[in-house]
Protein backbone atom coordinates (compact mmCIF):
# COMPACT_ATOMS: atom_id res chain seq x y z
CA UNK A 1 0.00 0.00 0.00
CA UNK A 2 1.15 3.34 -0.74
CA UNK A 3 1.02 6.04 1.87
CA UNK A 4 0.90 9.83 1.46
CA UNK A 5 4.55 11.78 2.06
CA UNK A 6 2.60 13.41 5.04
CA UNK A 7 1.64 9.27 7.03
CA UNK A 8 5.28 8.35 6.17
CA UNK A 9 6.59 12.25 8.06
CA UNK A 10 4.48 11.10 10.89
CA UNK A 11 5.41 7.80 11.13
CA UNK A 12 9.11 8.60 10.73
CA UNK A 13 9.17 11.78 13.27
CA UNK A 14 6.15 11.46 15.22
CA UNK A 15 5.60 14.27 17.05
CA UNK A 16 4.64 14.53 20.88
CA UNK A 17 5.53 10.90 21.47
CA UNK A 18 5.74 9.98 25.72
CA UNK A 19 3.07 9.73 28.73
CA UNK A 20 2.12 11.82 31.20
CA UNK A 21 1.40 11.08 35.05
CA UNK A 22 -2.06 9.77 34.69
CA UNK A 23 -3.33 10.42 38.15
CA UNK A 24 -2.44 13.97 37.70
CA UNK A 25 -5.87 16.17 37.96
CA UNK A 26 -4.93 17.96 35.26
CA UNK A 27 -3.78 15.41 32.73
CA UNK A 28 -6.64 13.24 30.86
CA UNK A 29 -5.74 9.94 29.37
CA UNK A 30 -7.71 8.50 26.23
CA UNK A 31 -7.28 4.86 25.13
CA UNK A 32 -9.07 3.60 22.60
CA UNK A 33 -8.92 0.40 20.47
CA UNK A 34 -7.96 -3.58 21.53
CA UNK A 35 -4.33 -5.68 21.09
CA UNK A 36 -6.89 -7.79 19.22
CA UNK A 37 -7.83 -5.64 16.37
CA UNK A 38 -4.47 -4.32 15.67
CA UNK A 39 -4.25 -0.92 17.13
CA UNK A 40 -4.53 0.37 20.39
CA UNK A 41 -3.83 4.23 20.96
CA UNK A 42 -3.25 6.59 24.02
CA UNK A 43 -3.59 10.10 23.96
CA UNK A 44 -2.78 12.21 26.99
CA UNK A 45 -3.75 16.12 27.63
CA UNK A 46 -2.45 18.38 29.93
CA UNK A 47 -5.37 21.52 30.58
CA UNK A 48 -4.35 24.38 32.18
CA UNK A 49 -6.47 26.30 34.16
CA UNK A 50 -8.02 28.64 31.67
CA UNK A 51 -9.44 25.25 29.83
CA UNK A 52 -6.83 25.25 27.85
CA UNK A 53 -4.80 21.97 26.23
CA UNK A 54 -1.46 22.82 26.63
CA UNK A 55 0.15 19.69 25.89
CA UNK A 56 -0.32 16.40 24.93
CA UNK A 57 1.39 13.32 24.14
CA UNK A 58 0.26 9.85 22.99
CA UNK A 59 1.79 6.09 22.45
CA UNK A 60 0.32 4.11 19.68
CA UNK A 61 -0.04 0.42 18.63
CA UNK A 62 -1.04 0.08 15.09
CA UNK A 63 -0.15 0.56 11.91
CA UNK A 64 1.76 3.31 10.09
CA UNK A 65 -1.69 5.73 9.61
CA UNK A 66 -2.51 4.56 13.10
CA UNK A 67 0.89 6.21 14.69
CA UNK A 68 0.50 9.31 11.91
CA UNK A 69 -3.25 10.10 12.69
CA UNK A 70 -2.60 9.82 16.59
CA UNK A 71 0.40 12.08 16.18
CA UNK A 72 -1.14 14.47 13.74
CA UNK A 73 -3.68 14.93 16.66
CA UNK A 74 -1.80 15.63 19.29
CA UNK A 75 -0.33 18.22 17.50
CA UNK A 76 -3.61 19.92 16.48
CA UNK A 77 -4.85 19.68 20.18
CA UNK A 78 -2.41 22.04 21.54
CA UNK A 79 -3.59 25.51 22.25
CA UNK A 80 -7.09 24.30 22.03
CA UNK A 81 -9.58 24.43 24.51
CA UNK A 82 -11.35 21.41 25.34
CA UNK A 83 -14.58 22.62 23.18
CA UNK A 84 -12.32 23.49 20.42
CA UNK A 85 -10.45 19.66 20.48
CA UNK A 86 -14.07 17.96 20.70
CA UNK A 87 -14.81 19.60 17.75
CA UNK A 88 -11.89 17.68 15.92
CA UNK A 89 -13.55 14.98 13.10
CA UNK A 90 -12.01 11.97 11.92
CA UNK A 91 -12.79 13.49 8.39
CA UNK A 92 -10.07 16.49 8.94
CA UNK A 93 -7.48 14.00 10.19
CA UNK A 94 -8.08 11.14 7.03
CA UNK A 95 -8.43 14.39 4.72
CA UNK A 96 -5.01 15.99 5.76
CA UNK A 97 -3.08 12.19 5.79
CA UNK A 98 -4.95 11.66 2.81
CA UNK A 99 -5.73 8.36 4.51
CA UNK A 100 -7.13 5.55 1.55
CA UNK A 101 -10.82 4.11 2.64
CA UNK A 102 -9.45 0.95 4.09
CA UNK A 103 -7.73 3.20 6.91
CA UNK A 104 -10.13 5.49 7.83
CA UNK A 105 -10.66 3.66 11.11
CA UNK A 106 -7.50 4.90 12.07
CA UNK A 107 -8.67 8.39 11.99
CA UNK A 108 -12.11 7.21 13.53
CA UNK A 109 -9.93 6.02 16.21
CA UNK A 110 -7.75 9.48 16.71
CA UNK A 111 -10.95 11.17 16.95
CA UNK A 112 -12.49 8.62 19.99
CA UNK A 113 -8.61 9.35 21.65
CA UNK A 114 -9.57 12.63 22.20
CA UNK A 115 -13.25 11.94 22.73
CA UNK A 116 -12.24 10.26 25.86
CA UNK A 117 -8.98 12.13 26.78
CA UNK A 118 -11.32 15.43 27.56
CA UNK A 119 -14.23 12.81 29.22
CA UNK A 120 -11.32 11.80 31.32
CA UNK A 121 -10.44 14.87 32.28
CA UNK A 122 -13.99 16.19 32.76
CA UNK A 123 -14.19 13.37 34.83
CA UNK A 124 -11.24 14.19 37.32
CA UNK A 125 -12.54 17.67 38.06
CA UNK A 126 -15.66 16.39 39.57
CA UNK B 1 23.75 -4.09 -1.83
CA UNK B 2 20.57 -3.08 -3.57
CA UNK B 3 17.36 -1.88 -1.72
CA UNK B 4 14.77 -3.31 -0.98
CA UNK B 5 16.18 -6.83 -0.54
CA UNK B 6 14.12 -9.29 -1.36
CA UNK B 7 12.93 -11.62 1.28
CA UNK B 8 10.03 -12.99 0.04
CA UNK B 9 10.72 -16.23 -1.78
CA UNK B 10 7.48 -17.75 -0.69
CA UNK B 11 5.73 -15.83 -2.40
CA UNK B 12 7.65 -15.82 -5.91
CA UNK B 13 11.06 -16.12 -7.06
CA UNK B 14 13.04 -14.25 -9.70
CA UNK B 15 13.34 -16.51 -12.97
CA UNK B 16 16.84 -18.44 -12.93
CA UNK B 17 18.81 -16.78 -15.67
CA UNK B 18 19.27 -20.45 -17.18
CA UNK B 19 15.67 -20.65 -16.83
CA UNK B 20 14.64 -17.68 -18.95
CA UNK B 21 17.47 -18.63 -22.06
CA UNK B 22 15.54 -22.02 -22.37
CA UNK B 23 11.87 -19.79 -22.16
CA UNK B 24 13.21 -17.28 -24.43
CA UNK B 25 14.04 -20.86 -26.86
CA UNK B 26 10.67 -20.93 -27.13
CA UNK B 27 8.84 -17.92 -28.02
CA UNK B 28 10.08 -16.61 -32.06
CA UNK B 29 10.10 -17.55 -35.58
CA UNK B 30 13.76 -19.20 -35.06
CA UNK B 31 12.50 -21.04 -31.81
CA UNK B 32 10.62 -24.00 -30.79
CA UNK B 33 7.41 -21.49 -31.24
CA UNK B 34 5.31 -24.48 -32.22
CA UNK B 35 1.69 -25.88 -31.09
CA UNK B 36 2.77 -29.18 -29.17
CA UNK B 37 -0.74 -30.36 -30.54
CA UNK B 38 -0.05 -30.21 -34.35
CA UNK B 39 0.74 -33.71 -34.95
CA UNK B 40 1.84 -33.00 -38.82
CA UNK B 41 4.73 -31.12 -39.36
CA UNK B 42 8.22 -30.74 -37.92
CA UNK B 43 7.33 -27.13 -35.51
CA UNK B 44 4.71 -28.85 -33.46
CA UNK B 45 6.61 -32.21 -33.27
CA UNK B 46 9.71 -30.25 -31.98
CA UNK B 47 7.44 -28.01 -29.52
CA UNK B 48 5.88 -31.94 -28.67
CA UNK B 49 9.78 -33.33 -27.54
CA UNK B 50 10.00 -30.15 -25.79
CA UNK B 51 7.11 -30.48 -23.48
CA UNK B 52 7.79 -34.12 -22.97
CA UNK B 53 11.42 -33.67 -22.09
CA UNK B 54 10.15 -31.25 -19.29
CA UNK B 55 7.23 -33.55 -18.18
CA UNK B 56 10.42 -35.73 -17.58
CA UNK B 57 11.83 -33.23 -15.82
CA UNK B 58 9.67 -32.30 -13.65
CA UNK B 59 8.38 -36.23 -12.99
CA UNK B 60 12.18 -36.89 -12.19
CA UNK B 61 12.22 -34.49 -9.38
CA UNK B 62 9.34 -36.09 -7.19
CA UNK B 63 10.20 -39.74 -8.82
CA UNK B 64 7.33 -40.15 -10.82
CA UNK B 65 6.20 -41.45 -13.81
CA UNK B 66 6.33 -38.69 -16.45
CA UNK B 67 2.60 -40.18 -17.57
CA UNK B 68 1.71 -38.97 -14.33
CA UNK B 69 2.06 -35.54 -14.89
CA UNK B 70 -0.64 -32.84 -15.95
CA UNK B 71 0.19 -29.54 -16.90
CA UNK B 72 -1.83 -26.39 -15.55
CA UNK B 73 -1.48 -23.00 -15.09
CA UNK B 74 -0.55 -23.37 -11.67
CA UNK B 75 -1.27 -25.12 -8.17
CA UNK B 76 -4.23 -23.36 -7.34
CA UNK B 77 -5.32 -24.53 -10.72
CA UNK B 78 -4.07 -27.89 -9.62
CA UNK B 79 -5.62 -27.62 -6.37
CA UNK B 80 -9.01 -26.52 -7.94
CA UNK B 81 -8.73 -30.06 -10.26
CA UNK B 82 -7.69 -32.19 -7.52
CA UNK B 83 -10.22 -31.42 -5.15
CA UNK B 84 -13.42 -30.92 -7.30
CA UNK B 85 -12.25 -33.22 -10.22
CA UNK B 86 -12.16 -36.18 -7.22
CA UNK B 87 -15.33 -34.87 -5.62
CA UNK B 88 -17.15 -34.64 -8.83
CA UNK B 89 -15.85 -38.03 -10.14
CA UNK B 90 -16.13 -40.20 -6.59
CA UNK B 91 -19.06 -38.41 -4.94
CA UNK B 92 -21.38 -41.94 -5.61
CA UNK B 93 -19.06 -43.31 -3.19
CA UNK B 94 -19.38 -40.42 -0.36
CA UNK B 95 -19.67 -36.80 -0.07
CA UNK B 96 -16.69 -36.18 3.13
CA UNK B 97 -13.48 -34.63 2.32
CA UNK B 98 -10.88 -33.96 5.01
CA UNK B 99 -8.39 -30.86 4.99
CA UNK B 100 -6.81 -28.54 7.81
CA UNK B 101 -7.61 -24.87 8.21
CA UNK B 102 -3.75 -23.70 7.78
CA UNK B 103 -4.41 -25.26 4.23
CA UNK B 104 -3.92 -22.84 1.37
CA UNK B 105 -6.97 -20.69 0.07
CA UNK B 106 -6.47 -22.76 -3.24
CA UNK B 107 -7.88 -25.52 -1.25
CA UNK B 108 -9.81 -23.86 1.79
CA UNK B 109 -12.50 -22.28 -1.22
CA UNK B 110 -12.22 -25.38 -3.66
CA UNK B 111 -13.69 -27.09 -0.45
CA UNK B 112 -16.19 -24.25 0.62
CA UNK B 113 -17.33 -24.27 -3.17
CA UNK B 114 -18.01 -28.08 -2.65
CA UNK B 115 -20.40 -27.38 0.89
CA UNK B 116 -22.44 -25.40 -1.55
CA UNK B 117 -22.68 -28.03 -3.79
CA UNK B 118 -24.03 -30.47 -0.92
CA UNK B 119 -20.05 -32.06 0.13
CA UNK B 120 -19.26 -32.07 3.75
CA UNK B 121 -15.78 -31.16 4.67
CA UNK B 122 -13.44 -31.56 8.12
CA UNK B 123 -11.32 -28.56 8.72
CA UNK B 124 -8.53 -30.26 11.18
CA UNK B 125 -7.15 -27.94 13.93
CA UNK B 126 -3.17 -28.43 13.81
CA UNK B 127 -1.18 -28.59 16.61
CA UNK B 128 0.37 -25.33 17.92
CA UNK B 129 3.56 -25.96 16.18
CA UNK B 130 1.46 -26.17 13.38
CA UNK B 131 1.74 -29.94 12.52
CA UNK B 132 -1.63 -32.48 12.45
CA UNK B 133 -1.93 -34.70 14.91
CA UNK B 134 -2.30 -38.65 12.83
CA UNK B 135 -4.44 -39.81 15.73
CA UNK B 136 -7.23 -36.77 14.83
CA UNK B 137 -6.52 -37.35 11.20
CA UNK B 138 -7.81 -40.85 12.08
CA UNK B 139 -10.46 -40.00 14.12
CA UNK B 140 -11.94 -37.72 11.13
CA UNK B 141 -12.09 -40.52 8.61
CA UNK B 142 -15.68 -41.62 8.09
CA UNK B 143 -17.04 -44.53 5.81
CA UNK B 144 -17.92 -41.95 3.02
CA UNK B 145 -14.70 -39.99 3.37
CA UNK B 146 -13.34 -39.79 -0.51
CA UNK B 147 -10.26 -37.28 0.05
CA UNK B 148 -8.04 -35.53 2.44
CA UNK B 149 -5.84 -32.94 1.08
CA UNK B 150 -3.45 -32.23 3.35
CA UNK B 151 -0.36 -29.52 2.23
CA UNK B 152 3.89 -30.41 2.75
CA UNK B 153 5.03 -27.22 3.15
CA UNK B 154 2.81 -24.72 4.66
CA UNK B 155 3.37 -20.85 2.98
CA UNK B 156 3.32 -19.11 6.14
CA UNK B 157 5.19 -20.58 8.73
CA UNK B 158 6.81 -23.19 6.44
CA UNK B 159 6.40 -26.70 8.60
CA UNK B 160 6.46 -29.62 6.63
CA UNK B 161 3.77 -32.07 7.07
CA UNK B 162 4.55 -36.06 7.57
CA UNK B 163 2.67 -36.88 4.23
CA UNK B 164 4.45 -40.37 3.54
CA UNK B 165 2.63 -41.07 7.23
CA UNK B 166 -0.76 -39.77 5.99
CA UNK B 167 -0.49 -41.78 3.00
CA UNK B 168 -0.26 -44.56 4.57
CA UNK B 169 -3.57 -44.05 6.20
CA UNK B 170 -5.13 -42.79 3.48
CA UNK B 171 -4.39 -46.12 1.82
CA UNK B 172 -5.44 -48.31 4.23
CA UNK B 173 -8.37 -46.65 4.20
CA UNK B 174 -9.02 -46.50 0.50
CA UNK B 175 -9.03 -42.41 0.59
CA UNK B 176 -7.50 -40.43 -2.20
CA UNK B 177 -5.05 -38.57 -0.74
CA UNK B 178 -4.21 -35.18 -2.45
CA UNK B 179 -1.24 -32.94 -1.29
CA UNK B 180 -0.36 -29.09 -2.18
CA UNK B 181 3.24 -29.30 -2.96
CA UNK B 182 3.61 -25.53 -4.14
CA UNK B 183 6.11 -24.86 -1.30
CA UNK B 184 8.19 -27.92 -0.78
CA UNK B 185 9.43 -28.73 -4.42
CA UNK B 186 12.74 -28.26 -4.71
CA UNK B 187 13.15 -27.50 -1.14
CA UNK B 188 12.30 -30.78 0.74
CA UNK B 189 12.68 -34.53 -0.93
CA UNK B 190 10.02 -35.47 -2.41
CA UNK B 191 9.69 -39.03 -3.78
CA UNK B 192 6.12 -40.70 -5.03
CA UNK B 193 7.78 -44.25 -5.34
CA UNK B 194 7.45 -44.14 -1.50
CA UNK B 195 4.82 -41.97 -0.52
CA UNK B 196 1.58 -43.10 -1.32
CA UNK B 197 0.14 -39.33 -2.31
CA UNK B 198 -2.53 -39.66 -5.26
CA UNK B 199 -2.37 -36.34 -6.40
CA UNK B 200 0.08 -33.44 -5.99
CA UNK B 201 -0.05 -30.17 -6.92
CA UNK B 202 3.05 -28.09 -8.37
CA UNK B 203 3.77 -24.71 -8.83
CA UNK B 204 7.03 -23.11 -11.48
CA UNK B 205 7.67 -19.60 -9.78
CA UNK B 206 7.91 -20.79 -6.33
CA UNK B 207 11.33 -22.54 -7.64
CA UNK B 208 12.91 -20.34 -10.13
CA UNK B 209 10.34 -20.97 -13.24
CA UNK B 210 7.95 -18.56 -14.48
CA UNK B 211 4.62 -18.02 -13.47
CA UNK B 212 1.66 -18.92 -14.72
CA UNK B 213 2.44 -22.75 -14.88
CA UNK B 214 2.19 -25.66 -12.82
CA UNK B 215 1.30 -29.26 -13.08
CA UNK B 216 -1.20 -31.89 -11.09
CA UNK B 217 0.66 -35.33 -10.26
CA UNK B 218 -2.24 -38.07 -11.10
CA UNK B 219 -1.34 -41.40 -9.85
CA UNK B 220 -1.72 -44.50 -12.46
CA UNK B 221 -1.93 -47.08 -10.12
CA UNK B 222 -3.78 -47.12 -8.32
CA UNK B 223 -5.18 -45.46 -11.00
CA UNK B 224 -7.46 -42.19 -9.78
CA UNK B 225 -9.75 -40.82 -12.05
CA UNK B 226 -10.86 -37.06 -12.12
CA UNK B 227 -13.66 -35.13 -14.04
CA UNK B 228 -12.44 -32.82 -15.74
CA UNK B 229 -13.04 -28.81 -14.97
CA UNK B 230 -11.54 -27.11 -18.32
CA UNK B 231 -13.17 -28.61 -21.43
CA UNK B 232 -12.21 -28.58 -25.07
CA UNK B 233 -9.66 -30.18 -27.34
CA UNK B 234 -8.86 -32.88 -24.81
CA UNK B 235 -5.36 -32.08 -24.12
CA UNK B 236 -3.44 -34.28 -21.56
CA UNK B 237 -5.44 -37.16 -21.51
CA UNK B 238 -8.76 -35.20 -21.36
CA UNK B 239 -8.08 -33.92 -17.65
CA UNK B 240 -6.98 -30.22 -19.00
CA UNK B 241 -7.83 -28.82 -22.18
CA UNK B 242 -6.32 -25.60 -23.90
CA UNK B 243 -3.32 -25.53 -25.86
CA UNK B 244 0.30 -26.00 -23.91
CA UNK B 245 2.40 -23.26 -23.10
CA UNK B 246 5.70 -24.42 -24.79
CA UNK B 247 7.44 -21.75 -23.58
CA UNK B 248 6.15 -22.02 -20.21
CA UNK B 249 6.14 -25.57 -19.36
CA UNK B 250 9.85 -26.14 -20.98
CA UNK B 251 10.51 -22.93 -18.34
CA UNK B 252 9.19 -25.18 -15.29
CA UNK B 253 11.13 -28.11 -16.56
CA UNK B 254 14.15 -26.39 -16.11
CA UNK B 255 13.53 -25.17 -13.31
CA UNK B 256 12.78 -28.56 -11.85
CA UNK B 257 15.38 -29.90 -13.66
CA UNK B 258 17.87 -27.72 -11.46
CA UNK B 259 15.86 -28.34 -8.27
CA UNK B 260 16.94 -31.70 -8.66
CA UNK B 261 20.75 -30.64 -9.69
CA UNK B 262 21.01 -28.31 -6.84
CA UNK B 263 18.54 -28.48 -4.08
CA UNK B 264 21.08 -29.87 -1.77
CA UNK B 265 23.65 -27.72 -2.04
CA UNK B 266 21.47 -24.86 -2.21
CA UNK B 267 19.32 -25.64 1.24
CA UNK B 268 22.52 -25.97 2.93
CA UNK B 269 23.71 -22.58 2.04
CA UNK B 270 19.89 -21.33 3.05
CA UNK B 271 19.73 -23.13 6.22
CA UNK B 272 23.45 -21.34 7.25
CA UNK B 273 21.88 -17.79 6.31
CA UNK B 274 18.58 -18.75 8.39
CA UNK B 275 20.38 -19.94 11.07
CA UNK B 276 22.21 -16.74 11.07
CA UNK B 277 19.32 -14.37 10.64
CA UNK B 278 17.41 -16.29 13.53
CA UNK B 279 20.53 -15.76 15.62
CA UNK B 280 20.67 -12.42 15.05
CA UNK B 281 16.98 -11.87 16.38
CA UNK B 282 16.39 -14.31 18.73
CA UNK B 283 17.38 -12.45 22.01
CA UNK B 284 15.30 -9.46 21.05
CA UNK B 285 13.17 -10.12 24.28
CA UNK B 286 9.39 -10.74 23.63
CA UNK B 287 10.07 -12.56 20.09
CA UNK B 288 8.47 -15.51 19.01
CA UNK B 289 9.18 -18.55 16.43
CA UNK B 290 6.08 -19.47 14.58
CA UNK B 291 5.70 -23.46 13.59
CA UNK B 292 7.79 -26.24 14.34
CA UNK B 293 11.71 -25.26 14.05
CA UNK B 294 12.34 -29.17 13.11
CA UNK B 295 10.04 -30.09 10.94
CA UNK B 296 10.91 -26.90 8.52
CA UNK B 297 12.19 -26.26 5.27
CA UNK B 298 15.03 -24.08 5.96
CA UNK B 299 13.92 -21.28 3.62
CA UNK B 300 11.43 -19.62 5.76
CA UNK B 301 11.24 -17.89 9.65
CA UNK B 302 7.80 -16.25 10.76
CA UNK B 303 8.90 -14.25 13.64
CA UNK B 304 6.13 -12.69 15.72
CA UNK B 305 7.76 -9.44 17.52
CA UNK B 306 5.15 -9.17 20.53
CA UNK B 307 3.97 -5.20 21.23
CA UNK B 308 5.05 -4.09 17.59
CA UNK B 309 2.22 -4.47 14.96
CA UNK B 310 3.30 -6.04 11.88
CA UNK B 311 2.17 -3.37 9.28
CA UNK B 312 4.24 -0.65 11.01
CA UNK B 313 7.20 -3.06 11.27
CA UNK B 314 6.78 -3.66 7.73
CA UNK B 315 6.63 0.21 6.92
CA UNK B 316 9.59 0.22 9.13
CA UNK B 317 11.47 -2.28 7.25
CA UNK B 318 11.05 -0.59 3.74
CA UNK B 319 14.47 -1.67 2.87
CA UNK B 320 13.20 -5.19 3.27
CA UNK B 321 10.96 -6.83 1.25
CA UNK B 322 9.09 -9.09 3.61
CA UNK B 323 5.30 -10.06 4.27
CA UNK B 324 3.36 -9.98 7.53
CA UNK B 325 1.01 -12.75 8.77
CA UNK B 326 -0.65 -9.78 9.26
CA UNK B 327 -3.44 -9.49 6.00
CA UNK B 328 -3.69 -5.67 7.21
CA UNK B 329 -2.12 -4.90 3.64
CA UNK B 330 -4.82 -6.39 1.91
CA UNK B 331 -8.39 -4.79 2.51
CA UNK B 332 -9.43 -7.53 4.70
CA UNK B 333 -8.13 -6.07 8.50
CA UNK B 334 -7.67 -9.89 9.88
CA UNK B 335 -4.86 -11.13 11.14
CA UNK B 336 -3.35 -14.57 9.35
CA UNK B 337 -5.64 -17.66 9.77
CA UNK B 338 -2.62 -19.77 9.79
CA UNK B 339 -1.54 -18.31 13.01
CA UNK B 340 -4.93 -18.19 14.47
CA UNK B 341 -5.34 -21.94 13.76
CA UNK B 342 -1.62 -22.42 15.82
CA UNK B 343 -3.67 -20.92 18.98
CA UNK B 344 -2.21 -17.61 18.75
CA UNK B 345 -3.00 -14.69 20.20
CA UNK B 346 -4.47 -11.73 18.06
CA UNK B 347 -1.51 -9.66 19.28
CA UNK B 348 0.93 -12.53 18.49
CA UNK B 349 -0.69 -12.94 15.13
CA UNK B 350 -0.87 -9.31 14.24
CA UNK B 351 2.77 -9.20 15.11
CA UNK B 352 4.41 -11.41 12.74
CA UNK B 353 6.80 -11.28 9.73
CA UNK B 354 7.65 -13.92 7.30
CA UNK B 355 10.94 -14.06 5.92
CA UNK B 356 11.64 -16.09 3.15
CA UNK B 357 15.28 -17.03 1.93
CA UNK B 358 16.23 -18.22 -1.54
CA UNK B 359 18.79 -18.86 -3.71
CA UNK B 360 20.15 -15.39 -4.45
CA UNK B 361 20.45 -14.47 -1.16
CA UNK B 362 23.14 -13.23 0.47
CA UNK B 363 25.08 -13.50 3.91
CA UNK B 364 25.62 -9.01 3.89
CA UNK B 365 21.58 -9.01 3.06
CA UNK B 366 21.26 -10.96 5.98
CA UNK B 367 23.39 -9.22 8.31
CA UNK B 368 21.92 -6.12 7.01
CA UNK B 369 18.34 -7.37 8.08
CA UNK B 370 19.39 -8.30 11.18
CA UNK B 371 21.03 -4.39 11.84
CA UNK B 372 17.56 -2.94 10.33
CA UNK B 373 15.00 -4.99 12.50
CA UNK B 374 16.64 -4.60 16.28
CA UNK B 375 16.82 -1.12 15.38
CA UNK B 376 13.06 -0.47 13.93
CA UNK B 377 12.18 -3.16 16.36
CA UNK B 378 12.88 -0.33 19.49
CA UNK B 379 11.95 2.45 18.06
CA UNK B 380 8.55 1.06 17.47
CA UNK B 381 8.41 -0.29 21.10
CA UNK B 382 8.91 3.12 22.52
CA UNK B 383 6.00 4.20 20.31
CA UNK B 384 4.20 1.47 22.02
CA UNK B 385 1.76 1.92 25.16
CA UNK B 386 1.37 -2.19 25.45
CA UNK B 387 4.86 -2.48 25.31
CA UNK B 388 5.30 0.18 27.62
CA UNK B 389 1.99 -1.52 29.87
CA UNK B 390 3.75 -5.01 29.28
CA UNK B 391 7.14 -3.06 30.74
CA UNK B 392 5.11 -1.88 34.28
CA UNK B 393 4.05 -5.64 34.64
CA UNK B 394 0.49 -4.64 33.65
CA UNK B 395 -1.32 -8.10 32.10
CA UNK B 396 -2.89 -7.48 29.41
CA UNK B 397 -5.42 -9.54 29.35
CA UNK B 398 -6.71 -8.18 32.52
CA UNK B 399 -8.19 -4.52 30.86
CA UNK B 400 -11.23 -4.58 29.25
CA UNK B 401 -10.69 -3.54 25.34
CA UNK B 402 -13.47 -1.46 23.70
CA UNK B 403 -13.12 -4.04 20.63
CA UNK B 404 -13.91 -2.35 17.36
Amino acid sequence: MAYSDKVIDHYENPRNVGNMDKDDSKVGTGMVGAPACGDVMRLQIKVNDEGVIEDAKFKTYGCGSAIASSSLLTEWVKGKSLEEASQIKNSEIAEELELPPVKIHCSVLAEDAIKAAINDYKGKQG
Amino acid sequence: MKTPIYFDYSATTPVDPRVAEKICSCLTADGVFGNPASRSHQFGWDADAAVEQARKDVAALVNADPREIVWTSGATESDNLAIKGVAHFYQKKGKHIITCKTEHKAVLDSCRQLEREGFEVTYLTPEPNGLIDLDKLKAAFREDTILVSIMHVNNEIGVIQDIKAIGELTREHKIIFHVDAAQSAGKTPIDLQDMKVDLMSFSAHKIYGPKGIGALYVRRKPRIRLEAQMHGGGHERGMRSGTLATHQIVGMGEAFRLAKEEMVADNERIRMLRDRLLAGVKDIEEVYINGDMDHRVPHNLNISFNFVEGESLIMALKDLAVSSGSACTSSSLEPSYVLRALGRNDELAHSSLRFSIGRFTTEEEIDFAIEKIRANIDKLRDLSPLWEMFKDGIDLNSIKWAAH
